[in-house]
């Protein structure tokens, strides 16, 4: 019994007690997002880099759980430029999609909360941080600037609902204004040609179960970008499907981006698919940024011992080997964070200075970013 | 009218060099409709499979969703009910021929791993009993020596021997997947079908149950048949590679010569689409068009004649035949007929136009 207590168990009591103190927390945070007329001043910020499209800063997203409080995200900074792809890896669980979700502000609230760090995302000749914009402001900022293709497109649409129907109430609610309902049906017909779906007046009348799961995918596509959006997160859009539709998709995606000129941040923990798509890469490993780069960068000379575990546990076609290499452990219970390096348990080439503190991002290069020991006393003895 | 199933093979005879002989495997599950159920049509799920699968070594299976793999999976284990075609011999013995308690001795010898290790373990038993009910049923260890049988089988897959009395939902689903392997092992087969064992695992943990699947596979002397949609797993895991497209196998070799000289060209295009981690890679990808035909309503001819790159007359009337192309390389299709085949399949084209015209 003792043992259970001490792996995580918690008592009534306990539990009672923290779920008491988290809805304090979270009535806080609700109280200060309901409030009516937020003057523009508090959410209006400046980008750093007006290049880019989106800048996540020191994000802190943490979920108050009855077992405790959980950093889903704790500490994530990295850019998403105007016109390219940023590709985000990382386990199930290392705080992917809570990332992208906080940038869509479609947590699952009360619990899931944004507690400390900006998110910029940039409107042309302003730029609004998207954790403080009220409901209001966000519901115009959906669709038109940022959205979002969901992982599974079997999911993500309504059974009961026709495709037309389904994409007309997106142009209707964030582009509607002095349209007449033919204007929308002709932007959605228009939009499933543009995603490649050669029957497009019969699908506007079909429903989602007469589809295949590309045929799915591909509308779910076309509601995304039904706006125009500056920013499409893809959230593992290819997952659920097999390598020759993904490979349509992938084409799709990327024809695409450079039509509407907008930026994508592609989510997935498929390495091939984020060579072939990004031009930056951001590794993640237990809700923080463990390295970031180019895709070059990151796939020729990989830093954090992390990246390079993933890269090597992957079989690839071509490379006989006789065993793959495959990274000791497990990622650490997200209720009690260690405070040393997350990934220190599981390292191979720990070196002394790893005993210390989480380790701060380091540069090896002005786009290259790791955040590990053994690249310190390198920068120092420079 | 229902169509009639054709059950046309030459039977084959056990060689003992292989512990598996699957020929010309046929599983049709039929559609029922109309006023009084009856059978409008069949849903060709395996529509002659040929194979055979020498002891010790693993074979890759490969394919789109829905062209088949799983069913034949299950068919050589007689888990989708009866066959609709073929043989399938286990050690030289028709599977389907053997009596309810023959098959059931012959089940600890073919063992299955599922797809998804969430829902194929039973959530109200304790891991020790989900690995041990079937060892117990069968009596295949005396009751005293039951639990560290179980413990040495756990040991073995890489569970602690306290996890077997906790419930499975308390296990991530690399651990859960080791449970799904420890139960199939724990009957000492010798043939394990593994059905996508690790589609549903992030990178990390396949590397993980991939090093073990071959790890066991040298200490139990293990066959298997790796159904999986990912190529480079199957690569990486294989001795020799089936190719499926809606029903038929249309490539099979050993790995090296599948991925260094694909034949068909529905494997060429396959191997085109999978993403190399390589930012700098070329990419001279054949990206296929359209998506799979239904299995219930498939092609004329070559099934894959409709997304084909390469598609010749021929191959809208003529079903190519299933012939070794290299030693030890079997491939079906028209591009690699001789002359006695081309006019086979010319006979064949001209029938079928001249049914056509009959009918319109």
């Amino acid at each position: 019994m003792a043992k259970k207590k001490a792996e995580g168990y918690l008592s009534a009591r306990e539990s009672r007690r923290i779920s008491r103190e988290n809805r304090k927390i979270t009535n806080g945070y609700e109280k200060k997002r309901k409030r009516k007329n937020v003057p523009e001043s508090e959410y209006l910020v400046q980008m750093h880099d007006s290049n880019n499209s989106v800048e996540f800063d020191n994000l802190h997203t943490y979920f108050f759980t009855d077992a405790g409080t959980v950093k889903a995200v704790d500490g994530v900074s990295f850019e998403v430029p105007i016109g390219k792809t940023v590709g985000v890896v990382g386990e199930s669980g290392c705080g992917k999609s809570v990332t992208s979700l906080s940038l869509m502000q479609l947590l699952q609230r009360p619990q899931g909360q944004v507690v400390e760090g900006e998110i910029r995302l940039n409107l042309g000749n302003k730029a609004y941080d998207v954790t403080k914009a009220p409901d209001e402001v966000l519901q115009k900022l959906r669709g038109n600037y940022v959205s979002m293709i969901f992982q599974e497109p079997m999911t993500a649409l309504n059974p009961v609902f026709r495709i037309g129907d389904q994409i007309n109430e997106v142009i209707a609610l964030h582009d509607g204004e002095g349209k007449s309902e033919e204007d929308i049906k002709k932007r959605t017909i228009e939009l499933l040609k543009m995603v490649g779906i050669a029957n497009s007046e019969g699908v506007y009348q079909m429903f989602p179960h007469e589809l295949s799961g590309g045929m799915r995918q591909r509308v779910v596509i076309a509601m995304a970008l039904a706006c125009n959006p500056k920013v499409i997160i893809a959230d593992e859009p290819t997952t659920a499907l097999d390598v020759t539709i993904q490979a349509q998709i992938l084409d799709l995606l990327r024809q695409l981006k450079d039509r509407i000129n907008s930026s994508i941040m592609f989510i997935t923990h498929d390495l091939g698919v984020i060579a072939e798509m990004a031009d930056y890469v951001v590794v993640m490993y237990a809700g923080r940024v463990v390295e970031k780069g180019t895709a070059e960068e990151i796939f020729y000379h990989p830093a954090h011992p992390y990246t390079i575990g993933l890269m090597a546990s992957k079989p690839v076609v071509g490379k006989k080997i006789d065993k793959l290499y495959s990274i000791p452990g497990k990622v650490p219970n997200p209720i009690n964070m260690p405070n040393y390096c997350y990934f220190k348990d599981r390292c191979e080439m720990c070196v002394e200075g790893c005993e210390g503190g989480y380790p701060e991002m380091i540069s090896l290069s002005e786009t290259h970013k790791v955040s590990c020991y053994r690249y310190y006393d390198k920068k120092e003895g420079e | 009218m229902a169509e009639v199933i054709r059950n046309e093979f030459t039977p084959v005879e056990y060689d003992p060099q292989y512990i598996l002989q699957v020929n010309t495997l046929k599983k049709y599950f039929p559609i029922k409709g109309g006023m009084l159920g009856r059978t409008v049509g069949h849903v060709k799920a395996v529509d002659g499979v040929t194979f055979n699968l020498k002891r010790g070594t693993t074979m890759g299976l490969v394919g789109e969703s829905g062209c088949g793999k799983t069913t034949t999976g299950r068919a050589i284990l007689r888990l989708a009910g009866e066959k609709t075609g073929g043989q399938v011999l286990f050690n030289g013995k028709e599977v389907y021929d053997l009596s309810a308690k023959e098959m059931r001795e012959l089940r600890t010898k073919m063992q299955i791993i599922f797809q998804d290790p969430f829902s194929s373990l039973s959530p109200r038993l304790p891991v020790g009993e989900i690995i041990g009910e079937a060892v117990r049923e069968h009596n295949l260890v005396p009751k005293a020596e039951f639990d560290d049988y179980i413990d040495k089988i756990m040991d073995e897959c890489g569970l602690q021997p306290f996890h077997k009395d906790r419930y499975p939902h308390e296990f991530s689903g690399g651990q859960r997947q080791r449970i799904c392997i420890a139960r199939a092992l724990a009957l000492n087969p010798e043939f394990v079908v593994c059905d996508e064992p690790v589609s549903a695992l992030d990178v990390s943990i396949q590397a993980q149950i991939i090093n073990l699947l071959r790890e066991l596979q040298e200490s139990f002397k293990l066959t298997y048949l790796f159904i999986s949609h990912d190529l480079s797993v199957v690569e990486h895991i294989s001795d020799s590679v089936g190719v499926m497209y809606l029903g038929n196998l249309v490539e099979y070799g050993s790995t090296e010569d599948i991925f260094s000289n694909p034949l068909h060209p529905y494997t060429e295009a396959l191997f085109s689409a999978i993403p190399v981690p390589d930012p700098n890679a070329k990419m001279n990808r054949i990206v296929l068009q359209g998506s799979i035909p239904s299995p219930a309503n498939p092609p004329k001819g070559c099934k894959f004649h409709t997304r084909c790159e390469k598609c010749m007359e021929i191959c809208k009337y003529a079903n190519p035949q299933w012939k070794e192309v290299e030693s030890g390389h079997f491939c079906a299709c028209h591009l690699f007929n001789d002359e006695e085949e081309t006019a086979r399949a010319n006979e064949e084209m001209a029938r079928v136009k001249a049914d056509e015209k009959g009918k319109s």
